[in-house]
């Protein structure tokens, strides 16, 4: 029978609702949990819990932020984990000498690791898994021989960056979302954020409309390995001890989430800042969920795999058809 | 029962994108043996039927009969193993395959054990290359090759599978004139056996050389159907674009309004002695401000090579790059761009559009850092140009918002012109520019090129299209194996004399001149 006029509207519509999904999917999946909290856990709705979710998610969204940066150049920071244990070193190394002065050798730090990734991927042309994994292995090395043990750390200016907060809201926060905003305008707006997505698109089309691709690519790392090192410096601050071993452990895997489930696509030339930082709440959400209901950690892997695989099945529907 | 008399007959079929609608109720009817044209102005809906027919797409109205029986293909591979063969408007065969595995994609012959018998494959390749006469390495991957000799694989790709229809969409856009008398042979070859072939190009006289049946779509709608030679060229052009005979006729079907005044000054670009391993061999090209240079010669010749190196995409072993008196640093596409030298490359879907961004950021792409202040885009002036140039070139498009891998192709094609205008070029590289582009669009291509001529532009035109390299340049240059082998100027200007400098035989009074070449 008419066959080829039946078969129509179906797939049309699933295309549709898997791009609705990979747009704004991360959204609905945090309305949603937040109403499944509201009704079934006890206590969800107090400024004490958002409070604390909220600095725990803090440095995954910056670290994302600059993951998302470096995933729209259709590339992977697998470093960052280990830049943060280098910011927390250098942190404890140089606190001594003040805050400031520390914190400015951690900025050179994480700006010599992400030249150093920059120059492998945009100078060498390595593959950025690769040229980030070495990083990765080597960062938390050299983290450990610098501070080989946990060191607590007693500065006053450290722990008030830490734990202080203005009118309620903890600085951890208010720099979470400042850097969000700051990335964000800089995606849509600025001559390097347009640069940036052409270059993930399609980068020898870039390359001969004279696009700057090896400043463009190397200022992502930089600026990736920088907002590592802003996490890394905050988390050792909420600690008020550096902890090479274990800060910023998994990390790249919590990032990578993030930016994915937030609907930006790996392949490169499009990057949704709303939707990574959504991604990291999410994520968040659902960790804390499933521990507040005492199920083992386990569960919480699972539940995280499950939200990847539909985000990714949702990317792969865009475009098509 | 009776074989039904045709072999594929579309009916009413229709299909939506966001924004267009892209076909609207269109028949089609094929019988054995046919060649059937298809044409329509850039946007038309052409290479949208073939991809609804074939399974790219799937259609929102209409049926489709194949061979007596109602068909619906939900994947090109389920037409071609149907028996509809297509040559997709862009070549989709696979880079980083060997030619000969690109070949026999899909049925590869086997040894006995299950294995892929390689042996035979890149024998059995060899050979049937040899007869579309592309001689290359089969073992090579696919993208060592330009692009004209990809399209010779594709076709005889798709000519190799036992197919009842063989659709063609613009299989000569990258092709030489030799090239394309294959093609013919081939296509007739087709005819004899009764397989019937849809045509699509953008060329009248392929056309008119080969086709006996014609569809003309316009805004997706059929608006002519019948026998080509009832049609003239002009009752063609007239029909495809909509618009009065008179009118059409009063303009002309070539644009190029001949000879430019090209200032008797220092040339505004002086590329010398340009040697790149194995591709070529101390070219050198001068252009005069207001001078449109040609660029002749076979595929392989060393013509996109010339102008990559001048614009700095291919790195030079030695020779140097002048522009306006400054000398270029080789090497440097943004160096050579600053300078004022633009390229717009052959190859439109791989190194020229950005897909996946909108044609208003493709188009002011290479421009942004001037349409910036403190590296901040000013949005307003960006809608200025993109406006602009949207106008001046009749580019179609739903938005500026839209994708432009979604435009047709020739679209794609005019949103590339308009990024490299939009950066007011010195001078103006361009490497098939009317490709896939309309009739109506080419004339205005055209005529661009000769206002920006006039307005004091040295432009370098590469065309495989010999009418369109004669009547636009004023002189050529003509290569052969990546070496100069002689320049036509003024009254020899012509496509005899090309021909015949490329033969090699030219005649001892003809202009030309033997152009120092060294290793
Ligand atoms: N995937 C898509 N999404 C949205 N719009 C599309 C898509 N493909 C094609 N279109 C639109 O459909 C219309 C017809 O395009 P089509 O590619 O069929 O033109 P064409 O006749 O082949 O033109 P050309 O001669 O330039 O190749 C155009 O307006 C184009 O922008
Ligand atoms: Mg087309």
């Amino acid at each position: 029978m008419a066959e080829a006029t039946v078969r129509t509207a179906a797939p049309l519509d699933k295309a549709r609702i898997l791009q609705w999904l990979q747009t704004y999917g991360v959204y609905a999946g945090v309305a949603l949990l937040l109403i499944v909290n509201i009704v079934i856990t006890p206590h969800f709705l107090s400024a004490e819990n958002f409070r604390t979710q909220a600095v725990q998610v803090a440095p995954v969204i910056i670290v994302a932020l600059g993951m998302a940066l470096v995933i729209g150049t259709e590339g992977v920071d697998l470093s960052v984990g280990a830049v943060m244990a280098l910011a927390a070193s250098v942190l404890a190394l140089y606190l001594g000498y003040g805050l400031l002065p520390a914190l400015i050798a951690v900025a050179l730090f994480a700006a010599v690791a992400g030249l150093a990734n920059g120059a492998l991927v945009a100078l060498l042309g390595v593959q950025p898994i690769v040229a980030t994994l070495a990083l990765m292995v080597g960062g938390r090395g050299i983290a450990l021989v610098m501070l080989p043990q946990l060191e607590d750390l007693h500065n006053p200016s450290l722990a008030s960056l830490g734990s202080g907060d203005i009118v309620g809201v903890p600085y951890l926060i208010l720099i979470a979302a400042a850097l969000a905003v700051l990335i964000a305008f800089v995606v849509r707006r600025t001559t390097f954020g347009r640069q940036l997505l052409a270059i993930g698109d399609s980068r020898p089309a870039a390359q001969l409309a004279g696009l700057p691709v090896r400043r463009v690519l190397m200022v992502v790392y930089v600026v990736s390995g920088l907002l590592a090192a802003v996490a890394g410096v905050l988390a050792t601050a909420r600690l008020q001890a550096s902890d090479p071993t274990s800060l910023g452990n998994l990390m790249e895997l919590s990032a990578i989430t993030a930016v994915v489930v937030g609907g930006t696509p790996l392949t490169g030339g499009r990057i949704s800042i709303g939707g990574t930082v959504a991604g990291a709440v999410l994520i968040q959400l659902l960790t804390a969920t499933l521990i507040k209901h005492d199920l083992p950690p386990s569960w919480t892997q699972i539940a995280q795999a499950i939200v990847i695989v539909c985000a990714v099945y949702a990317a792969r529907g865009r475009g098509k058809r | 029962m009776a074989p039904p008399a045709e072999v594929l007959a579309i009916r009413g079929l229709s299909k939506t994108f966001p924004g267009v609608r892209a076909l609207d109720g269109v028949d089609l009817v094929l019988r054995p043996g046919e060649v059937h044209a298809l044409i329509g102005e850039n946007g038309a809906g052409k290479s949208t039927l073939i991809k609804v027919l074939t399974g790219v797409y799937r259609p929102d109205a209409g049926t489709v009969e194949f061979q007596g029986r109602q068909v619906s293909f939900a994947t090109p591979l389920e037409a071609q193993k149907a028996g509809i063969s297509t040559i997709y408007q862009e070549v989709n065969l696979i880079p980083l395959l060997s030619v000969a595995r690109n070949l026999f994609l899909g049925r590869e012959p086997r040894t006995r054990l299950g294995l892929l018998d390689f042996a035979r494959m890149n024998r059995e390749a060899e050979e049937t290359l040899r007869t579309y006469g592309v001689r290359v390495d089969v073992r090579q991957p696919l993208r060592t090759l330009g692009v004209g000799a990809q399209q010779m694989v594709a076709l005889a790709r798709a000519v190799a599978t036992d197919a009842r229809v063989v659709i063609m969409d613009e299989p000569t856009s990258s092709l030489e004139p030799r090239e394309v008398e294959t093609l013919f042979s081939v296509i007739r070859r087709l005819r004899d056996a009764g397989i019937a072939v849809v045509y699509v190009s953008h060329r009248l006289d392929e056309l008119y050389a080969v086709c006996e049946t014609v569809t003309v779509l316009r805004d997706g709608r059929r608006v002519h159907h019948g026998r080509l030679s009832e049609l003239s060229r002009l009752d063609l052009v007239s029909t495809m674009l909509g618009r009065e005979l008179g009118e059409v006729r009063a303009e002309g079907l070539t644009k190029f309004s001949g000879d430019h005044h090209a200032a008797d000054t220092e040339p505004v670009l002086e590329a010398e002695g340009l040697t790149v391993p194995h591709k070529l061999h101390g070219v050198s090209v001068s252009i005069r401000p207001g001078e449109v240079v040609g660029l002749g010669g076979l595929l392989g010749s060393g013509r996109t090579e010339t102008a990559k190196a001048i614009s700095g995409a291919l790195p030079i072993r030695s020779g140097k790059v002048v522009v306006a008196g400054t000398s270029l640093r080789g090497g440097s596409t943004p160096g050579a761009i600053r300078a004022g030298i633009s390229l717009l490359p052959e190859d439109r879907k791989s190194e020229g559009i950005v897909p996946g961004l909108s044609v208003r950021e493709n188009i002011a792409l290479a421009a942004l850092p001037r349409l910036s202040r403190f590296g901040m885009v000013s949005e307003a002036r960006v809608d200025k140009i993109v406006n602009t140039f949207i106008e001046r070139l009749r580019i179609k498009a739903s938005s500026p918002h839209q994708k432009v891998g979604e435009l047709s192709g020739g679209n794609q094609q005019k949103v590339l012109l308009a990024r490299w205008l939009a950066m007011n070029p010195k001078v103006l590289l361009l490497d098939e520019p009317t490709r896939g582009i309309d009739v109506g669009a080419k004339a205005e291509v055209q005529k661009l090129v000769d206002e920006l001529a006039e307005d004091g532009l040295g432009v370098l035109l590469i065309s495989s299209d010999l009418e369109e390299l004669i009547e636009g340049s004023d002189r050529v240059v003509v290569l052969k194996d990546g070496a100069v082998v002689g320049e036509l100027t003024g009254e020899d200007v012509t496509e005899d004399t090309l021909m015949r400098t490329i033969a090699g035989d030219a005649p001892a009074t003809a202009a030309t001149k033997e152009v120092a070449t060294d290793g």
